[in-house]
């Protein structure tokens, strides 16, 4: 009855401030999603200015960097003029955006310039193909790191929260503090050898896999890489499941739910975990957020042929085009995947929506 | 985030000298209180001393011993050969020391960067602030090691680069945690009176905002240390951090994995040390954050754990904060 009376009031307030802005004002997440995704587009823009800042204008001669000091002037001339250094930077930098923007981001020196220094014509692969035949795998092993972490942290963290204090509880604070502290190439050099050589020889110590191959061909060499990201990444999931978790099973709700004569169970998830979803959506968001730039050092231990181990190897090859698109890569990535954690929050919490 | 706002709140005006060091020392003393804290200090100081004193008792970390690979006990030494034959107990004991002195060079750059950037953000407010903190959405839009990575690749790895980077790349999440610490402080009513009194910003910061954030500075100081541990040995591993034939645990998991069946003390004695230290900077800088939150309210016990989960501040915010 209140809301018809008030309604009728707003109505020539809202309609002044024209059709689409009241329109957002009515659908408070669509306005969000937009406002998120034009600040998300702006990012990307400053983040693709810093990376070609970072990895071309700075260190002044691109050329030479990559070749060496021991080239001859002729050979750093050419690759000068290959790489369009020798125009200004502005205009270099409006070639290159214009041409990124439609997903160009040009060919991988790493093949070009091994085939000048034998004196062959260069030929070399777009940039975006070279990611594309690894992208696959890099997908598949954060994915599925991301799904086993997140199963197992929600599990363990309800049931520690059940047995507050009991001894899976303590044991379990006591792992995932020690655990969520190790560097992951650590963590992933102990995996290997547990695993693979030293104890037990399980799986392979490598994941090598002939060129274009997909991992999912040979699951066995996914076993171990998987498994490091998910030591590092579950104790986070972990820790916040229980502490949202126990938050919920203080509150009132929960205390009538259980004088109600609601079983466990129910009480458990119908009425505590709904609640404490929203720090748990953020912490798996924050874990997919890790596992992209955590990917870099497991894949590198472990030669797994995903974009990580292709950054590292553009890197020791100075093979700037190949870094420029895997980093806006991931920065889009972690772009993306803010926006789409914060719309998750707000649509299981709905007392957020309206701004009071 | 708030971690430092509530412990003030409930404190009076601090004033320089005596209030300021009593504050550290009470926080450091609870934090050592707990087992965690007495662990983690326990595990640092004993990885730290290994790594200090370790060059100056092991013979050479260079010399070529014995035979690549060699087993424990031979001509290489107690713990065998590494890759080249060189003594795996020798380099372990000289390849600490820079880790941590880089690590803790770069810490005090970012504590520095971030610090400035988040309190001028959040005593002058306005444009100056969307402006700090929109440029520290977008350097938090690129993984961390991916964002150090990139600055290293065409200069190469030298270290004064590898410091600066990996201090630039931390900046970023000290300024968010230090921007809402400031905020509080910054309303306060002996801030306002100083700036009525006509005295430059410049030294309101320095004089009285700064000494005020000193709690969360310690929390901040003890974290970024340990993630910049970690971050600089993980930048030797991938060969972009000491170069050889330098000793150091990152680059040497690296050189000896090949050998890992031969010899697989050449990978676990840098793994484990790594592994200690990594552990205990963390567990003490958790203690830290815990002593300095049970000082003031402990409220929201979802924030205790953003806190302690060290878990990025900017995803603790409300989402009432989103910028517009």
């Amino acid at each position: 009855m209140e809301a018809g009376q008030i309604s009728p009031g707003l109505e020539p307030k809202a309609s002044g401030r024209g059709g689409f802005s009241r329109a957002l004002a009515e659908r408070p997440i669509t306005a969000m999603i937009v406002r998120r995704s034009l600040l998300g587009l702006l990012t990307i823009v400053m983040i693709a200015i810093i990376v070609y800042a970072a990895t071309t204008v700075i260190p002044g001669d691109a050329a030479t960097a990559i070749l060496g000091n021991t080239a001859t002037p002729g050979r750093v001339e050419k690759l000068r003029a290959e790489l369009g250094l020798d125009e200004p930077v502005l205009t270099r930098f409006w070639n290159w955006a214009t041409d990124a923007i439609q997903l160009d981001f040009g060919n991988s020196l790493s093949g070009g310039v091994a085939q000048t220094q034998v004196g062959q014509t260069a030929e070399s692969t777009p940039v975006t193909a070279l990611v594309g035949e690894r992208i696959g795998n890099s997908v598949v092993l954060v994915a599925a790191a991301a799904i086993i972490s997140t199963i197992l942290g929600l599990i363990t963290g309800v049931y520690a929260a059940y047995r507050r204090d009991g001894f899976f509880d303590t044991v379990g604070s006591v792992i995932s503090l020690v655990a969520s502290a190790l560097p992951e190439f650590v963590v992933a050099i102990f995996c290997v050898l547990l695993f693979a050589t030293s104890v037990f020889t399980w799986f392979p110590a490598i994941s090598v896999l002939a060129p274009g191959a997909s991992i999912l061909s040979e699951p066995e060499k996914l076993v171990l890489p998987v498994l490091a990201l998910v030591i590092v990444v579950t104790p986070y999931m972990f820790r916040m499941t229980r502490g949202a978790m126990i938050e919920a099973l203080d509150s009132d709700y929960v205390e009538f739910a259980r004088m109600k004569g609601a079983s466990t169970t129910q009480i458990a998830f119908r009425h505590a975990l709904p609640n404490a979803l929203p720090p748990i959506i953020q912490v798996v968001g924050l874990n997919l957020l890790f596992l992209a730039g955590g990917i870099v050092l497991v894949e590198a231990i472990f030669t797994f042929p995903g974009i990580g181990l292709l950054l590292v190897e553009a890197i020791n090859g100075r093979d700037v085009p190949t870094i420029q698109y895997i980093v806006i890569l991931l920065a889009v990535f972690y772009v993306a995947l803010n926006i789409v954690t914060d719309v998750l929050v707000l649509l299981v919490t709905p007392r957020r929506r309206y701004p009071r | 985030m708030e971690a430092g706002t509530i412990t003030q709140a409930d404190r009076p005006a601090p004033r320089q000298g005596p209030a300021l060091g009593g504050r550290v020392r009470r926080v450091v003393g609870d934090a050592l209180g707990t087992w965690r804290g007495k662990v983690g200090l326990a595990l640092t100081l004993i990885v730290a001393a290994i790594a200090f004193i370790g060059p100056f008792v092991g013979p050479s970390s260079l010399a070529l011993e014995g035979a690549p690979f060699e087993a424990p006990g031979g001509a290489a030494g107690t713990l065998g050969g590494d890759a080249l034959g060189r003594d795996v107990l020798a380099r372990v004991l000289d390849g600490g020391w820079r880790i941590l002195l880089i690590a803790g060079a770069a810490t005090i750059l970012a504590i520095i960067f971030g610090t400035a950037a988040g309190v001028v953000s959040a005593y002058r407010g306005g444009k100056v602030d969307s402006l700090i903190m929109r440029s520290v959405d977008v350097l938090l839009g690129i993984p961390q090691l991916v964002f150090v990575l990139m600055l290293l690749s065409v200069i190469g790895a030298k270290t004064w680069l590898v410091i600066l980077s990996v201090g630039l790349s931390q900046a970023p999440q000290v300024a968010r945690v230090l921007r809402a610490a400031a905020q509080d402080v910054s309303e306060r009513d002996y801030v306002k009176a100083v700036a009525a009194w006509g005295v430059p910003p410049r030294t309101v910061i320095r004089r009285h905002v700064v000494p005020s954030l000193i709690s969360p500075l310690m929390v901040e100081s003890a974290l970024r240390l340990s993630f910049s541990i970690i971050l600089v040995a993980g930048l030797a591993f991938l060969g972009l951090g000491t170069q050889p034939p330098t000793a150091d645990w990152g680059l040497m998991i690296n050189e000896n994995r090949v050998g890992i069946a031969a010899n697989p003390w050449g990978v676990l004695a840098p793994s484990i040390l790594l592994a200690a230290l990594a552990v205990g900077t963390n567990m003490f800088s958790d203690a830290v954050a815990r002593a300095n939150l049970a000082g003031g309210r402990t409220g929201d016990p979802s924030l205790d754990l953003f806190v302690t989960a060290s878990a990025d501040p900017k995803d603790a915010q409300p989402l009432e904060e989103v910028p517009k």
